[in-house]
Order: structure tokens, then C-alpha cells, then sequence
């Protein structure tokens, strides 16, 4: 079974339509790549799984459950979004650390307030909170932050914030996660360093959608590419098939390779 | 000179009073105006547009007219115009309509600050937040507020420090703050009359004043720079 599913979704800004019809699956473990020019529809989508914005229509199963129904209202109660985000992570293009909290800190943090809801929260706090804190300094040093935990956000360079952000993502064990284009606002020297920290969590079979401008790495990164244009996929299949052998004269010319 | 010497120790022990009202008039209104402002604002940005408008409104007429005008209309509408002196008599009275009028003044300032403190919050910050399984009030006291408190900081400390003088404005209606106290030196009181300088000495304490909550801000916004 995929671990997730996206049927149908569609999503109009005013009279814009943002997104036509999309679905897809990923299975778990995968990485599926979605590359298109910008204004696309490709961050959309990303928001959409992320409940930052509401589908029009479709929708979208994590582990064969439903979370999201535009036909079932029940699906869409505020209350339970705050759940339902959870099994998605979004990693964002201008990182959005919290620039008040340390590196460590703004990893720790939404896990410590998601503690506070465990009905043993109040008898086990410092157990938890240590935990919490040797999970937290395990995954940045996972993305080589060693060093870097106590620094705040202005003190760190932007590929830096970036892992930073990856790790505060991965704190909270998400299903899926979901970046995008997580290397658009970074120079080209400090590029490598965030590509290359989503590629080792390829390689650890994390499941992730990957909204990228980096050609080469979505190519290299991914199990599945989706080809996205005007808010629609116009193309998906395998990488190689994709990249060397598009079928689609609009992706052939998007990738100059008609 | 020497007369001024033999006269100084009156004259201190009169504006010390009239400074104590003054202080009490700058406290009171920020007490009110802190509060009243943060309201103003929500109303401002409220989605429900006869709020927002109503907002804007006021907000609009008290920026557009002097504070000093306020004062006049806030104190003797109600007993003049309207024959019903709610404010009642007495220096009490005075103080109060004072209050009604500095608060209100100030609260709209206040709100716009507020409200650029708000929106100046990238929506980012929100979002990281939501994707992040926080609740509303989570990313508010978590989150946006520290971010906010250190926007507002710098044109508040300027809007407190522009409040210490403003305050003079009420020996308008006659409220015996620190000017009223040193002018009463020229007619006659405590004995000594024909006197200007006390009305001039007046502007040691403003002076004083200001300079202890120039440092204070100061500090408070040095605090705030551990990050940005």
C-alpha cells in the first residue's frame, strides 16, 4: 500500500486555477521530485498536503487514511488539521527558523509542547525533556551542526539554517517529508551542503517530496519525478525515463532536450 | 541670585507635589493606553469591515486634531454643552477627564504601532509554526510575540518619552501638575511672588525624568538584540 495518496486535487486562488486535477502516489521510503517552471503549481501542492492551504477539491490518504475529503466537511474541521499535519514536514524555502530560540531550541521546541499533551507529561517532565534534548542534539549532529547547536539563527550561515530547519522537521518523525526548494534562497557554494544532507536521508529511506530548480540533484535524489506545468502534471515516471527520454514535448522543452 | 537660594526650598517642596501629579498622569495613561491600543489595533486589522472602519475613524480623528483641543472637548463638553458635568468638580475631576483624554490619545498611537509590530511578523513565522503541530496560542506566546515585542520597542520608547511632556498639556484645564505648581510662583504662592524661574526650573525634573527612561529603554531594547 503507498503510503501516500493524492487524488484529484484541485485549487483556485480567486479565479486563478493553481492546481488541475492531481494525483499521485508515493510509496513509503521513496523520493519523488517535482520540478517545473515557476508559477507551476509545485509549491501549492506542497502547502496543500501541508494543510497550509485548502484543496478545492480531491484527496489525500497517508497510510490509507483519509485526511483530507473536499466532499466529507468532516475532513476538514480545524481542530483535527492540527493532528493531520503531523505526518506531514515542510521544510521552506527561507528556512523560517525561530530567530528568538538557539539552533537546539528550535528543534526542541514543538516536540516539548506536543509533550505537554501526553497525559504523563507532569511526573515524567525532566526524563522527557532530556529525551527530547538528546534526540534533538542527535539530529544536528546528524546534519553536521555539532558545533553549532547554541548559535541562534542570525549567527548561522543560510545552508546552516537550512539543516537546521531539516532537523527541527525531522524532530517531529513525519511520514513525509516535504521540502521546497529548500536551496532557492541559498548562494551556489553552500548549495552542496543541503543537497547533500537530503540525499543521506535518501539513502535512510526517508519518505520525501521534493519540490527543487536543481535538475541534477532531483534527477539523482529521487525514485519518482512528477513534471509539473500551469498546474498540472504533465508528465511522471522514472527519473532516467524522465530526464533522458521525456515524452512530453512541454517537458522536453523545459529540460532543452527537444 | 541669593533670593533665589532663600526662595528654593519652598519652591522644591511645591513642584515635588506638582511633579507627583504629573507622574501619576503619566502612569495612568500608560496603564490605560497599553491596553486600550492592542484593542484599537484588532480592530483595525478585523476582517468585519464596520469594525475596521470604525477603527480607522477614531483613530484618524484623535491623531488629526491637537491633543490639547481633546482635552478642552473631554472636560467641558459634557458640563458646558450638555449640562451634565460627569467629570465632577475639583482637582479629582480634572484629573480624571485628563486621564480619559491621554489615554485615549495615546491608545491610537499606540494601536498603529501595534500594528505594524503585528504585520511586520513574516507570515512565515505563522506557518513554520502551524507545519510544526503548534496551536494558535502556542505560535502566539512562542513564536510571534517575543518578534513583536522587539519591533514595537524602539517607536514606543519614543512615543513614552514624547508622554512625559505631553502631560503638560493639561494645565490646559487647570490640573495642577508640575507647570501649574511653577507658574503659580508668578501670581503669588507659598509667599513668593513675581517669580519666573520656578516655571523654568520646571524643566530639570522633564529633564531628569526622561533621562533615567532613556536609559531604562535603552536597556530593554539592548536586551531584545540577542537576536534578530
Amino acid at each position: 500500500m503507498s503510503i501516500l495518496e493524492v487524488e484529484h486535487i484541485s485549487k483556485s486562488f480567486n479565479k486563478t486555477e493553481a492546481l488541475r486535477d492531481i494525483s499521485f502516489s508515493l510509496e513509503k521510503g521513496q523520493a519523488v521530485s517535482i520540478i517545473g517552471s515557476s508559477g507551476s503549481g509545485k509549491t501549492t501542492l506542497l502547502r496543500c498536503l501541508n494543510f497550509l492551504e485548502t484543496p478545492d477539491k480531491g484527496i489525500i490518504r497517508v497510510n490509507g487514511e483519509t485526511l483530507f475529503d473536499a466532499d466529507n466537511p468532516a475532513t476538514r474541521a480545524e481542530s483535527a488539521i492540527r493532528k493531520k499535519r503531523l505526518h506531514f514536514g515542510l521544510v521552506f524555502q527561507s528556512f523560517n527558523l525561530f530567530p528568538q530560540y538557539t539552533a537546539l531550541e528550535n528543534v526542541m521546541l514543538a516536540k516539548e509542547l506536543l509533550a505537554k499533551e501526553q497525559p504523563d507529561y507532569k511526573t515524567r517532565k525532566k526524563e522527557i525533556h532530556a529525551e527530547i534534548q538528546s534526540l534533538s542534539e542527535s539530529l544536528l549532529s546528524q546534519m553536521g551542526l555539532d558545533n553549532r547547536k547554541d548559535s541562534y539563527p542570525h549567527q548561522l550561515s543560510g545552508g546552516q539554517c537550512q539543516r537546521v530547519a531539516i532537523a527541527r522537521a525531522l524532530a517531529l518523525n513525519p511520514d513525509i517529508l516535504c521540502f521546497d526548494e529548500p536551496t532557492s534562497a541559498l548562494d551556489p557554494e553552500l548549495t552542496g551542503e543541503v543537497l547533500r544532507v537530503i540525499k543521506e536521508l535518501a539513502d535512510h529511506d526517508t519518505t520525501m517530496v521534493i519540490v527543487t530548480h536543481e535538475m541534477a540533484f532531483a534527477k539523482d535524489v529521487a525514485d519518482h519525478v512528477i513534471f509539473m506545468d500551469g498546474g498540472s502534471i504533465v508528465e511522471q515516471g522514472d527519473p532516467v525515463q524522465i530526464f533522458e527520454n521525456p515524452a512530453e514535448e512541454r517537458t522536453q522543452r523545459f529540460l532543452g532536450t527537444g | 541670585m541669593d533670593r533665589i537660594f532663600e526662595q528654593m526650598p519652598v519652591v522644591i517642596s511645591s513642584l515635588n507635589i506638582g511633579f507627583i501629579q504629573t507622574l501619576k498622569l503619566f502612569f495612568v495613561t500608560l496603564l490605560g493606553a497599553f491596553p486600550l491600543g492592542l484593542l484599537i489595533a484588532f480592530g483595525s486589522m478585523s476582517h468585519f469591515r464596520p469594525l475596521s472602519y470604525f477603527s480607522k475613524f477614531v483613530v484618524w480623528i484623535i491623531r488629526g486634531t491637537p491633543l490639547m483641543i481633546q482635552l478642552l472637548i473631554i472636560y467641558y463638553f459634557p458640563g458646558l454643552v450638555l449640562h451634565n458635568p460627569v467629570w465632577g468638580g475639583g482637582e479629582a475631576g480634572r484629573f480624571l477627564a485628563a486621564s480619559v483624554s491621554f489615554i485615549l490619545n495615546y491608545a491610537c498611537y499606540f494601536s498603529e504601532i501595534y500594528r505594524g509590530g503585528i504585520q511586520g511578523v513574516p507570515v512565515g513565522q505563522e506557518e513554520a509554526g502551524l507545519v510544526l503541530g503548534m496551536t494558535k496560542s502556542q505560535i502566539f506566546f512562542k513564536v510571534t510575540l517575543l518578534q513583536m515585542i522587539k519591533r514595537i520597542v524602539p517607536p514606543m520608547s519614543n512615543e513614552i518619552i514624547t508622554l512625559v511632556k505631553d502631560t503638560s498639556l493639561a494645565r490646559i484645564i487647570a490640573l495642577q501638575e508640575i507647570i501649574w505648581a511653577g507658574q503659580a510662583f508668578m501670581k503669588g504662592s507659598h509667599g513668593i511672588s513675581g517669580a519666573i524661574w520656578p516655571l523654568f526650573f520646571t524643566a530639570v525634573y522633564y529633564l531628569i525624568f526622561n533621562g533615567i527612561l532613556t536609559v531604562l529603554l535603552g536597556r530593554l531594547e539592548k536586551k531584545l538584540n540577542y537576536f534578530r
